[in-house]
């Protein structure tokens, strides 16, 4: 029975948030753009916003109940909330701050999220990483019935992040809780989420897993916010059982997706081949032009060609000798040529 | 060369500005020597006017903070009809001429005032007593700690009222153990202010209270009545204020440095982030 359940309606300024959600004992992330209403979510849960319409279980217990006339205040929801900046009492200690909530698991809690040593220092005098622990152990003192964190990880610089987004996701696997998790980052959510559902001006595109959602994305925004290569086309069937797209930027390419009339062809990087001369391979479709931009990040390179991004191994960048300006060949297969639908706007 | 011409005319700007402000109080100083205005400040007038003063001005703040304090966090905090209309009310007495706003007391709570006979029936009397001061203190002293406060509530960080609220403490735990410690700095010094405006009270005073020594003769109101009797001694008084008030504005300028706190900093004087 520990679950969270919520069918909400919440008018924002200029759209609705409407969410239907059931999140087990499992991390949950709403994904999507900043000013899509993803912490208006975690408010209403909460109880510090309260929607227009709609109910709010956790664990069994009615939370709100806008036809019954229910809503229980923040206080008593036993719902833990782990702000964007974390929200640390500045004039309490590291202690006092993990025993606010409730004092009989304070100590307990500090051990295990390593700031024990920590207990007497002031919030101000913390990196990013110890904050984030201690607004955990703060959130959790109260041994509450779920957990939401509000984009844990943007109040960090680049360098932390990829550290503490690894740490984080292995305290959210240990915790036997269903979390509820807000960010605008995909990457962030397929390394912490279980499920993820993206949320756009208040309205939920689609749900599944990180994998599911790259596999097949609902439409055009889920592909690209997903970081697939996004082209715009008009498609037609082919003879061969396949269809044909002309692109708007001019061009063909072949997709084994079925579809006509005007589509949005998703083509994530990892999918994506570059050689220098034409290749004589299985991959169907090929794009010839200038490199525009080429960016190491890691052991990985990213390779602009025209308005498609690549993404090759460092090594086999180097063994190309790829520069900017060189002309080369992009392919990737018409299996790996999703064809979605142009995202309509929601209204 | 013009650029210099026009910094000249800044420094000597500054410069008369400044002397204008403090000749007037080292002629206090240097019209009574030490010895001498010790001495006056053994007299019973001055014993008395002192003992007035701390006395109405301390119940007076008691009760502006007890009362402004939950009432600046309401205006601060809740978004509700006639917000804007509570906080210009609150602000009235800040324009409203002193003399006006005793006159306005009178006609209140004076013996033939609106509630002048309820207070009648209840065989208590306000005009003319030291109750009166202390009405007068708080009336025309009270905006300069409420606007403060508002400020200073105004400028918490709402995420951790909504923290302290999901950890399990109601409104009143949140306002005690997260919005008054964090808003402290902030309330200190605008009832500093507050302090600093009630001990030069006197329009409201002199209409309202009157000025019978030993009751409702405030410092100064002393120096009112001394002026024409001994110049000396009105001085002494003077310069007893001005010491007072010395302090109060050295007391707003440090509190800053003594709070630990390094969140938001709410202080009416200088917002320069250097000092």
């Amino acid at each position: 029975m520990d679950s969270l359940e919520l069918d909400i309606r919440l008018p924002l300024r200029s759209f609705a948030l409407e969410l239907t959600l059931a999140v087990g004992r499992e991390t949950f992330a709403l994904v999507g753009p900043s000013g899509a209403g993803k912490t208006s979510a975690l408010r209403a849960v909460a109880g510090l916003a309260r929607p227009a319409s709609g109910r709010i279980v956790l664990g069994g217990r009615v939370l709100f109940d806008a036809d019954r006339g229910v809503d229980v205040p923040p206080e008593e929801r036993g719902v833990g909330f782990v702000f964007q900046d974390y929200a640390l009492f500045p004039h309490m200690t590291v202690e006092q701050n993990v025993a606010y909530g409730g004092r009989a698991r304070a100590g307990e809690l500090l051990e295990r999220f390593g700031i024990a040593a920590l207990a007497k220092a002031r919030p101000g005098q913390l990196s990013g990483g110890e904050r984030q622990r201690v607004g955990l152990a703060r959130a959790l003192a109260r041994e509450p019935g779920v957990l939401l964190l509000d984009e844990p990880l943007s109040a960090l610089d680049p360098h932390t992040r990829a550290g503490l987004r690894i740490e984080l996701g292995e305290i959210l696997d240990d915790l036997d809780l269903p979390v509820l998790l807000v960010t605008h980052d995909f990457h962030d959510a397929t390394v912490l989420a279980d499920r993820v559902a993206a949320l756009v001006d208040g309205l939920v595109l689609q749900t599944g897993t990180a994998s599911e959602l790259i596999a097949a994305p609902a439409d055009a925004f889920v592909a690209s916010f997903t970081g697939a290569n996004v082209l715009a086309g008009h498609a037609r069937r082919a003879p061969d059982g396949l269809t044909e797209i002309a692109l708007a930027g001019g061009g063909f390419v072949y997709s084994v997706d079925d579809a006509e009339g005007e589509v949005e062809v998703a083509v994530y990087p990892w999918d994506v081949s570059i050689a220098r001369e034409a290749p004589d391979d299985s991959a169907l479709n090929h794009v010839r032009g200038p490199i525009t931009s080429l960016v190491t990040v890691g052991n990985r390179a990213r390779v602009q060609v025209g308005g498609l991004v690549g993404e090759v191994t460092t090594a086999s960048a180097e063994r190309l000798g790829l520069r900017e300006g060189d002309v080369v060949t992009v392919s990737f297969k018409a299996a790996a040529t999703r064809l979605v639908e142009r995202t309509t706007p929601a209204r | 060369m013009k650029r210099r011409a026009f910094d000249g005319v800044l420094v000597v700007a500054t410069i008369l500005g400044l002397t204008f402000l403090l000749l007037p109080l080292v002629a206090i100083f240097l019209r009574v020597p030490v010895g001498e205005f010790l001495a006056q400040l053994h007299s019973d007038v001055a014993i008395d006017a002192l003992l007035v003063t701390l006395e109405t001005n301390a119940i007076a703040q008691g009760l502006i903070v007890l009362v402004g304090t939950p009432c600046a966090y309401l205006l601060a905090t809740r978004r509700f009809r006639g917000r804007a209309l509570a906080i210009t009310l609150v602000e009235l007495p800040l324009v409203l001429p002193p003399a006006v706003a005793g006159l306005a007391l009178l006609a209140a709570f004076g013996r033939l005032g609106l509630l002048g006979g309820t207070f009648d029936t209840l065989g208590v009397t306000v005009s003319f007593t030291k109750t009166a001061v202390i009405l007068a203190v708080a009336y025309v002293a009270s905006p300069f700690y409420v606007r403060g406060a508002i400020a200073a509530f105004e400028a918490l960080d709402q995420p951790l009222l909504d923290a302290s609220r999901t950890l399990g403490a109601g409104p009143g735990r949140t306002f005690f153990r997260v919005a008054l410690p964090l808003a402290s700095q902030g309330l200190v010094a605008a009832a500093a202010l507050s302090v600093a405006r009630g001990l030069g009270e006197f329009g409201a005073t002199i209409m309202f209270a009157g000025s019978f020594q030993g009751v409702t003769q405030t410092l100064s109101l002393a120096i009112y009545a001394q002026f024409d009797l001994d110049f000396d001694v009105a001085i002494s008084l003077g310069a007893v204020l001005v010491v007072v008030c010395a302090a109060i504005l050295l007391t707003v300028k440090l509190v800053p440095a003594w709070t630990r706190s390094s969140s938001t900093s709410v202080f009416p004087f200088a917002p320069s982030r250097s000092s």
